[in-house]
């Protein structure tokens, strides 16, 4: 058998896993790591600038490739910089594996030199952790690790691993397991076949239905199932924010995005159907408004992997517990079998169903309204203009706030896995890194950043990370000067007190990007957009920062209306209300 | 309304603390909690009680079951079980109170584990309700201390909480 030390054992049980590339940031405790990663070159080690920026890194290649990203980070301050991130890739499920240095085992609890408890701090934000004891446990608990990262609902894990079994002059033998078992955990779950055709039953039997999906039908895999599942249906769909390019996002049967930003119609829609198909959502507060007015006249399927998920939030009528590519499956064969025999009467039930939903559509809800003479740029148009100026195909990634809002509803998604965003955590400084992550795993695709002068700046260090690998992403800050999202809810809610939601000193963000090596311009009037961001794309092998000057006064509508509002209660501009 | 959660965790360090954890993250109360390994070591046995309307002990009950070391999770309170609790209590007892105290003992079938010249501890074991009312009939003897481990449970008759 091989004789490895506690650090080649990692190295190597990464190796064996299949890792091409890892996200990270060296320090005292995982020293002998890096020693051990420097003697290969297998695994690609991509050094960051703040340990943050390192767990979105591997956050964006996970949510772009599928494939479960993996971070390694020091003791102490090295860990708890990484909480942020593994909190955004658990609110959304994510699947990483993080590797944390710890001090050594004999100094644990005694307050020792960068010790922290990172079991701890992170128990409540991890699918599952582990603190190694002896370097026997590494090659067992990785295998773990990424079984239970990648299986049943994804999620991130932590393996917290003292200095000290990873000791270059300590071998043992190591075999690193093709299976493992995890006696308690059994994920792979199969939905009951008699609920799902009676799930289907009422699909074909539903006079005003819709179908709402989200990012679980994206992490299983099954858009495609989707799709053919709602075509042959012919009815409508909305996609969750997490849930956008599932299906896809140009197509007539689409109704946008739904929830607290949602379009006019997908809202509509859902409020007055009398069937709801909901598969890999978990009906969170910002899709349901008020739960108690959550569309009264609904019977809901629920498809989704997680039985936690599963009436949490709302009571549904048909529960479906399993993978939703072999619910799907399940559903297109029976579909498939019956949709033959619609009746006349039938069809024109349908029919009646969309012409409603046509004239909400006909409401042009994301309608962007200027005077003639007026040359400043919309947010919404500077969306628009990357969309049409990228070939519309490229991967989005973004921060969090109104450019965050604008890009899930003025860029539409025709592919899964091309919208990368913070949903359920909703992170500022998510937007740079993550676009980094699915740079470096798709090294010739179009990678957009979508953010604000707000959000670039929680983790704008990362633009030295991009000069050191060369990543050419193309950076579109949504300059509104203000903390825009804030700003609004203070224009709404506060009499327009803005709180602290300006920023005051923006730096000169072109002088700023050229400093760190790359690209910059600064558009401030509609008429320069169009040529200057074709310019900024056709800069093919260079980071192109575009700092778009936008009107800082524009609103994110629609916008539920609450306290008490339910899904129809919606502002549509700045003082109507539906 | 109160349940009886019984779980079979995995014998290792850090798994109650999982537990614990989930209950305080999830807003959930943890009325009383008792865990020891079992005859297997690789096993402890948890039994809880907490209170909930049937939704929240839903929602209990998946999302312990979603930590990786639970094994095994069983609703006590779902069909009949045996429930009980050990207490200790230590009583100021002179002169005049040692007979009456004694008598209450006897009659809810209590031992005395310790005697001294003015006090009396008293172990009692039985559900919840039982040693509540114990403490009830001491009427105005001064109690020094109370001790209670927190409910064990498990299911009358074959049905068993086992891997
Ligand atoms: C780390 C973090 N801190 C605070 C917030 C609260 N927050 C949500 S949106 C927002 C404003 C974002 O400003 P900017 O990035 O400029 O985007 P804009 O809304 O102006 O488009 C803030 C502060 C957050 N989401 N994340
Ligand atoms: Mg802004």
């Amino acid at each position: 058998m091989e004789r490895l030390s506690g650090a080649d054992a990692i190295i190597r049980s990464l190796q064996e896993e299949g890792v091409d590339v890892i996200f990270g940031y060296p320090g005292g405790a995982v020293l002998h790591i890096y020693d051990a990663l420097f003697q290969q070159n297998q695994v690609r080690h991509i050094l960051t600038r703040h340990e943050q920026a390192a767990t979105h890194m591997a956050d964006g290649y996970a949510r772009s490739t599928g494939r479960p990203g993996v971070v390694l980070v020091t003791s102490g301050p090295g860990a708890t910089n990484a909480v942020t991130g593994i909190a955004t890739a658990y609110m959304d499920s994510i699947p990483l594996v993080v590797l944390s240095g710890q001090v050594q085992s004999h100094l644990i609890g005694t307050d020792s030199f960068q010790e922290t408890d990172m079991v701890g701090i992170s128990r409540p934000i991890v699918k599952h952790s582990f603190l190694l004891k002896s370097a026997e446990e590494i090659a067992p608990a990785i295998k773990k690790a990424f079984v239970i990262a990648t299986s049943g609902r994804p999620g991130p894990v932590v393996i917290d691993i003292p200095k000290d079994i990873t000791n270059p002059t300590d071998l043992i033998d190591f075999e690193y397991p093709d299976t493992i078992e995890i006696r308690s955990y059994n994920p792979a779950s199969k939905g009951h076949s008699g609920q799902i055709r009676k799930a289907v039953s009422m699909i074909m039997e539903a006079e005003r239905p819709v179908i709402y999906s989200g990012g679980g039908v994206i992490q299983g895999e099954g858009c495609e199932l989707l799709t053919h599942l709602t075509r042959t249906l012919g009815y409508p769909i909305t996609n969750t924010l997490m849930g956008l390019g599932a299906y896809p996002g140009t197509d007539p049967q689409f109704l946008g995005m739904l929830g607290m930003h949602g379009t006019y119609e997908a809202n509509m829609a859902m409020h007055h159907s009398d069937l709801i198909l909901a598969i890999g959502a978990r009906f969170d507060d910002r899709v349901t408004n008020t739960v108690p007015l959550f569309c009264p006249t609904a019977k809901i399927v629920h498809v989704d992997v997680d039985p936690a998920s599963i009436s949490k939030n709302v009571t549904v009528d048909v529960p479906i517990v399993g993978e939703v590519t072999q619910v799907l499956e399940e559903m297109n064969q029976l579909v498939d079998a019956q949709i033959g025999e619609r009746t006349e009467g039938q069809k024109n039930v349908l029919a009646d169903w969309w012409t409603q939903i046509e004239g909400w559509r006909g409401q042009d809800c994301l309608k962007v309204i200027r005077e003639d003479d007026d040359k400043q740029i919309k947010p919404q148009e500077a969306v628009q203009a990357a969309y049409e100026l990228s070939g519309g195909d490229a991967y989005v990634t973004s921060d969090v706030g109104q450019h965050q809002m604008f890009a899930a509803l003025y860029h539409p998604f025709d592919q899964p896995r091309k919208w990368i965003n913070s949903g359920g955590l909703g992170t500022m400084g998510f937007g740079l890194p993550a676009a980094m992550g699915v740079q470096l795993a798709f090294p010739d695709e179009q990678v957009i950043c979508i953010t604000g002068e707000g959000s670039i700046q929680m983790n704008i260090q990362e633009l030295s990370t991009c000069s050191q690998y060369g990543l050419p992403i193309k950076i579109i800050n949504v300059n509104n000067q203000a903390l825009g999202m804030v700003k609004q809810w203070q224009d709404m809610q506060y009499e327009g007190r803005h709180a602290h939601s300006y920023m005051q000193s923006l730096p000169d963000f072109v002088g700023l990007v050229e400093a760190y090596g790359h690209v910059g311009f600064r558009i401030e009037t509609v008429d320069d957009l169009e040529p200057m961001m074709k310019k900024a794309f056709s800069l093919k092998d260079r980071l192109v920062f575009v700092d778009v000057l936008v009107d800082p006064e524009e609103h994110v509508y629609p916008m539920f209306v609450a306290p008490n509002g339910s899904m129809r209660d919606m502002w549509l501009r700045r003082g109507v209300r539906t | 309304m109160r349940r009886i959660l019984s779980v079979l965790l995995e014998n290792e360090a850090g798994a109650l603390s999982r537990v614990v954890g989930l209950f305080a993250q999830r807003n959930y109360n943890i009325e009383t909690l008792t865990v020891a390994p079992t005859e297997d070591q690789s096993l402890s046995r948890l039994t809880l009680t907490t209170h909930g309307n049937d939704r929240e002990i839903e929602q209990i009950t998946k999302q312990l079951n979603k930590l990786i070391e639970v094994v095994k999770l069983v609703d006590l309170t779902d069909g009949s079980h045996v429930e009980r609790e050990l207490m200790l209590v230590k009583i100021r007892a002179t002169s005049s109170q040692r007979a009456e105290i004694k008598r209450t003992a006897d009659i809810f079938r209590g031992q005395i584990v310790d005697v001294t010249g003015s006090t009396y501890t008293i172990q009692l074991t039985g559900t919840k309700d039982k040693l509540d009312a114990f403490i009830g009939a001491l009427g105005d003897a001064v109690i020094m201390e109370v001790v209670r481990s927190g409910s064990s449970g498990l299911s009358r008759g074959e049905k068993v909480l086992a891997i």
